[in-house]
């Protein structure tokens, strides 16, 4: 049998779904306890939570240590998601302990819990990113001085994989548009190209026989898309730091796009006058194209995209629901790629 | 002994299932069980194929006539898991939407593939019974020589699925490989002695 059971997750620590539905009850009657038991950090989680309004925050006990000092600074002020579309849905969450065991970043492994269970060893303090090609401010920065200008606040965003099913996700982060700014690109920056750190001695997918791409993962978008006000770069989830198999410490969130074009731990931005190579692009260029948009007309040789599965599933709650274009966000969205023939440009 | 081992086989191979409906009812199958359901129940159905087909050349090697008496069993039991698999993708993963599910069985080379080796292996299963044995006469034997078919569309099936470990569906595939190559072999060893 090849189900394989996280194995550093104890029973005990999974939250019982009646705390987790009363879990605002819990923050605020909680504050004490948690500012207590946590030590440093906790005093900014503490002061984050008195008239916290976010949205949905981590199960007290899965929730997360900062990476460092600033990490925690950083989370004491987040602006609550709003309470209508496109930053917000109200569709039921993804459970937190859902959303952080059911990925794919193959870096860590090819099965679904495999970057949950194998990542332990992946550091994100420090972290370095390079900026490069068409911008004034090219260079290398440190994750830390980039977000020091940057307001957090909170995204529910339907994420839709191509591979047919669907989660509900309350983001932390802030709009890439924002962050591309403060390289001030020029004129001819058409495309902005994403990179995926490598580092085979934490991530031990990267020298798996079975691995079928070449790393490292790269992305892109036009830079429409790059600016457009729903793009996102998250750098946490129900209110905590990004756990390594979700991307961790930043990821890029384009919700009306399939999830392998939503580029996980960045290390590289490149801006390009040119459309860049994208990894899964390069791998079945007739699969995944490089727009991959959500379209419930255009079909993927393996999985039909008019439904899907809106995650947890259970057997008596199957929750296959119809695809929207653009994921929903059709309205923000479709506009850029007027005239386009998008079953040709999937 | 037969009698003995029998039953004790039937319920060894319902083990699978049993620690599957555990698992289901507990919600332990992940936050997307349809994935593991398919998986799980289709490997199975594989197994049991291979484990019927492997009866005959055991008897025939081993000298051990009696064994003959548990393939029916073990071929049902592939029939089963195969249901439950074709089940579990349609209500699981297509929502028993019927339009859907008729569109994905004719448009999807690697679905049509699965569904006309569960098509032949409900043909034998129905057609198993003492009964239609009786009825059927020397077609019986005839039809139930699709089981090769069946078990060949099945790894057809599993390679075409699979994006990347193939490791598993070659195992299989040497496996049905000898399986079917015994069954040549002696058949021609028989036509020229």
């Amino acid at each position: 049998m090849i189900i394989k059971k996280p194995s550093d997750i104890k029973p005990s620590e999974i939250t019982p779904e009646s705390v987790y539905l009363n879990r605002r009850d819990f923050i605020k009657n909680g504050t004490k306890l948690i500012a207590g038991s946590a030590g440093i950090a906790s005093s900014f989680t503490a002061m984050a939570q008195e008239g916290d309004a976010l949205k949905a925050r981590a199960p007290a006990a899965m929730r997360r240590t900062p990476p460092a000092a600033w990490w925690a600074a950083k989370f004491s002020n987040i602006k609550p998601a709003p309470d209508s579309e496109p930053y917000f849905t109200s569709e039921p969450l993804t459970p937190y302990e859902d959303v952080t065991i059911y990925n794919n970043f193959y870096e860590f492994g090819m099965n679904k819990a495999d970057p949950a269970t194998r990542s332990g060893e992946f550091k994100t303090e420090p972290w370095t990113v390079e900026i490069t090609g068409e911008v004034a401010k090219p260079g290398k920065y440190d994750l830390e001085d980039l977000m020091k200008p940057m307001d957090l606040q909170e995204r529910i965003y339907r994420l839709r994989c191509v591979e047919a099913w669907s989660m509900v996700i309350p983001w932390i982060g802030f709009p890439l548009a924002d962050l591309i700014k403060q390289f001030e690109p020029t004129s001819k920056a058409k495309f902005v190209e994403f990179e995926t750190i490598v580092d085979a001695d934490s991530m031990p997918g990267i020298n798996s026989r079975f691995a079928i791409v070449s790393w490292p993962y790269r992305e892109g978008l036009r830079i429409d898309e790059a600016t457009n006000p729903l793009t996102f770069i998250a750098v946490g989830l129900y209110g905590s730091y990004l756990p390594a198999q979700n991307g961790a410490p930043w990821r890029l969130v384009v919700p009306w796009k399939y999830g392998f074009k939503s580029i996980k731990s960045i290390v590289k931005i490149n801006f390009r006058e040119t459309q860049p190579n994208t990894t899964w692009n390069d791998l079945q260029a007739n699969e995944y194209g490089f727009y991959a948009n959500v379209n419930p007309e255009v079909h993927h040789p393996r999985w039909r995209q008019d439904m899907e599965r809106r995650l947890p599933q259970t057997l008596l709650s199957r929750r296959v629901i119809e695809t929207q274009m653009f994921n929903g966000y059709g309205e923000h969205v479709a506009h850029m790629y007027d005239g386009m023939d998008l079953s040709r440009y999937y | 002994m037969v009698r003995l081992v029998k039953p004790s086989i039937f319920f060894m191979a319902l083990i699978p299932f049993i620690w599957l409906l555990l698992k289901v009812f507990q919600n332990d199958l992940g936050p997307d069980p349809a994935q593991a359901l398919s998986i799980e129940t289709g490997e199975w159905a594989l197994r049991f194929l291979l484990l019927t087909l492997a009866i005959t050349p055991f008897r025939q090697i081993f000298r051990m006539a009696e064994i003959a008496r548990l393939r029916r069993m073990i071929g049902l039991f592939a029939f089963f898991y195969a249901s439950i698999h074709f089940l579990s993708w349609m209500a699981f993963i297509l929502g028993f939407r019927w339009l859907a599910i008729a569109e994905e069985l004719v448009e999807r080379p690697y679905i049509t593939v699965g569904f006309l080796a569960y098509v032949i292996l409900f043909l034998l299963g129905v057609t198993s019974t003492n009964s239609m044995v009786r009825r059927l006469g020397k077609n019986w034997k005839r039809l139930h020589k699709f089981v090769y078919a069946a078990s060949i569309l099945a790894i057809v099936h599993l390679l075409w699925i699979l994006r990347t470990d193939v490791t598993e569906a070659v195992i299989y595939g040497v496996l049905l490989v000898i399986l079917l190559g015994y069954r040549i072999i002696r058949k021609l060893k028989l036509n020229f002695a």
